[in-house]
């Protein structure tokens, strides 16, 4: 059996205003073929979003890989990505 | 519809960005926004970095409290606009304001033929156009503006779905024609119409339409030695990924010498409004509406003259919250949290409570002041009833209503959302009403659906269904 891909969607406050809540719909446009491959989970604070440097929020962390600015297309794109690497 | 898009992050931004400037007392630097967020160098969204500079620039306004109508002198720096807004006693209405120069002026054709019109030989368009408004131009359909009457019919005969429906956004989404375009083709709002329901707000891809915030006035009041109470709605559960225990540490952390829950207030209201059925239905009334909902009871005094006998004269939650914090601690300042435009106007005519703040934007403070509601204490709530909690999405009035009424013929019906197709409903229920029970909610899914929520709709509701079932074991 394939290795499954650990998505982490912050839902600190901070990610959460902006525009991190819509991203708890993933599971609903995560396509068919690899929705068994992908755990989505809610984590608390990253803490990325204390430096602007590191990037805007929202973050996630997709496999260990902090991904800054995250939609729900751009997750789907790194997920895909992923899987064909494995 | 999904709440965040651009236009709602970029006020997110602003907001926090604004509350970051007064709580540190660099509201000098106030003017620096614009430049920051559209530095030299950087992309523009709309033609250049220096019109979106202006449209932050009456973003801010708008979010100091200002009127955008109103300025009559485009010099007036921010700082003065920071001095008017500290200045002033008492927010004043209308509380939604246009930029002008933010609005695309959507052109007002409705229908048009795109590059897929293939301009064949049947022409289907052409021939049952009833007003033979379309024409053949280098081989491909044209529909004359001035002769069009946005039937649609076009539409629906073209075989290669080659004419799209192009709606002007804020106007098709009033459910009263209140907001139409001035001789320039910007929008204007006719206050004389609107119900602040808070739509045209949200449908404006432009973001051209803003309320006036009274975040500096709450602002001003947390960091006054006068005691502040928040108020907060039912619907403010679920929207922050967190309990409601520690939303309200969260509130304490901000400054709030107090947070009472408006879900207290509503089980007065569904108590009042069930002996005010039961007394109605003993005097032979056909039927009686809910009156929780301001944008409902706005549009009924503006657009139904005929329902108004039938709006249950009940207080609001709102009110009856408002009152008891009155009672209880006179000389605080109370602050009402919910994600409604029209509570804000129900609020500025309700002496009970002297500020709105909205969910977007007390979210946006939270972030301003890198409050984490996560890691918050849990508090430990009021004793408040699940049913009262339940208002926030539609359907909780009608069952706290029932859980209080001993006559066992309640018939209920739900409008579910207010557009046009459910005021020509509504419009006959004084003849004919399905029911004897209706409870009616301008936002569709109810306040937690509201234009000022920062949680999707859906999942809070999830969060809503889970801290129901814990209050009522």
């Amino acid at each position: 059996m394939k290795e499954k891909i650990t998505v982490e969607i912050c839902t600190g406050t901070h990610c959460f205003v902006m525009g991190g809540s819509d991203l708890m719909l993933l599971e609903d446009y995560l396509p068919e073929d690899f929705r068994e491959n992908v755990i989505i989970t809610g984590c608390n604070c990253l803490e990325y979003c204390e430096n602007r440097s590191r990037g805007k929020a929202p973050f996630v962390r997709i496999d260990g890989e902090i991904m800054e600015n995250a939609t729900i297309s751009r997750i789907i794109r790194k997920i895909e990505s992923l899987i064909l690497q494995k | 519809m999904n709440y965040v898009n651009n236009a709602t992050l970029i006020r997110r931004e602003l907001i926090t960005r604004l509350s970051t400037l007064f709580v540190s007392k660099k509201l000098d630097n106030l003017e620096r926004i614009p430049l920051e967020l559209f530095p030299r160098g950087g992309t523009s969204v709309r033609c250049c970095i220096y019109k979106d500079r202006a449209m932050i620039r009456y973003r801010l306004m708008a979010l100091m409290g200002h009127r955008v109508e109103d300025e009559t002198d485009e010099l007036k720096s921010l700082k003065d606009y920071v001095k008017d807004a500290l200045n002033r006693e008492k927010p004043q209405n209308p509380f939604l304001t246009v930029i002008g120069e933010a609005c695309s002026a959507c052109v007002r054709v409705n229908y048009v033929v795109t590059d897929a019109c293939q301009g064949c030989v049947a022409r289907p368009c052409m021939l049952n156009c009833p007003k033979e408004a379309i024409e053949f131009v280098n081989g491909r359909a044209h529909i004359m503006h001035d002769k069009c009457i946005n039937c649609g019919i076009c539409q629906k005969e073209c075989p290669y779905h080659a004419i799209i429906y192009m709606p002007v956004p804020c106007e098709e989404a009033c459910p009263v024609d209140a907001i139409r375009k001035d001789d320039s083709g910007k929008e204007e709002i006719d206050y004389d119409k609107c119900t602040y329901c808070g739509k045209c707000m949200r449908a404006c891809p432009f973001g051209a339409i803003m309320e006036r915030s009274q975040l500096m006035d709450v602002l001003k009041a947390l960091e006054s030695n006068r005691r502040c109470v928040a108020m907060i709605a039912p619907s403010l559960v679920g929207q922050f990924s967190a309990s409601l225990g520690r939303v309200v540490t969260a509130l304490k952390k901000l400054g709030f010498d107090d947070v009472t829950e408006v879900a207290g207030g509503a089980m007065e209201t569904a108590d009042h409004e069930a002996h005010e059925w039961e007394s109605r239905m003993a005097q032979e009334d056909t039927f009686m509406t809910t009156s929780c909902c301001p944008a409902w009871v706005e549009t009924v005094n503006k657009h139904l003259p005929d329902l108004k006998p039938y709006v249950s004269e009940t207080a609001t939650p709102l009110h009856y919250t408002g009152e008891r914090v009155r009672k209880n601690d006179p000389e605080a300042v109370t602050v009402f949290i919910g994600p409604c435009v029209s509570k804000r106007h129900e609020a500025w005519k309700d002496d009970t409570v002297d500020l709105v703040l909205s969910i977007e934007e007390l979210g946006a403070l939270f972030v301003a002041l890198k409050i984490d509601v996560q890691k918050m204490d849990e508090a430990v709530l009021e004793d408040v009833s699940p049913a009262g909690r339940g208002f926030a999405v539609t359907g909780g009035a009608t069952e706290a209503v029932r859980k209080n009424v001993t006559n066992h013929t309640m018939k209920t019906v739900q409008i579910d959302g207010l557009d046009k197709q459910s005021l020509r409903e509504i419009r006959r229920y004084p003849k004919q009403c399905p029911g004897n029970f209706v409870e009616v909610m301008s936002c569709q899914g109810g306040c937690i659906a509201g234009p000022n929520v920062i949680n999707n709709p859906r999942l809070a509701l999830r969060q809503l269904k889970k801290i129901l079932n814990q209050s009522n074991p």
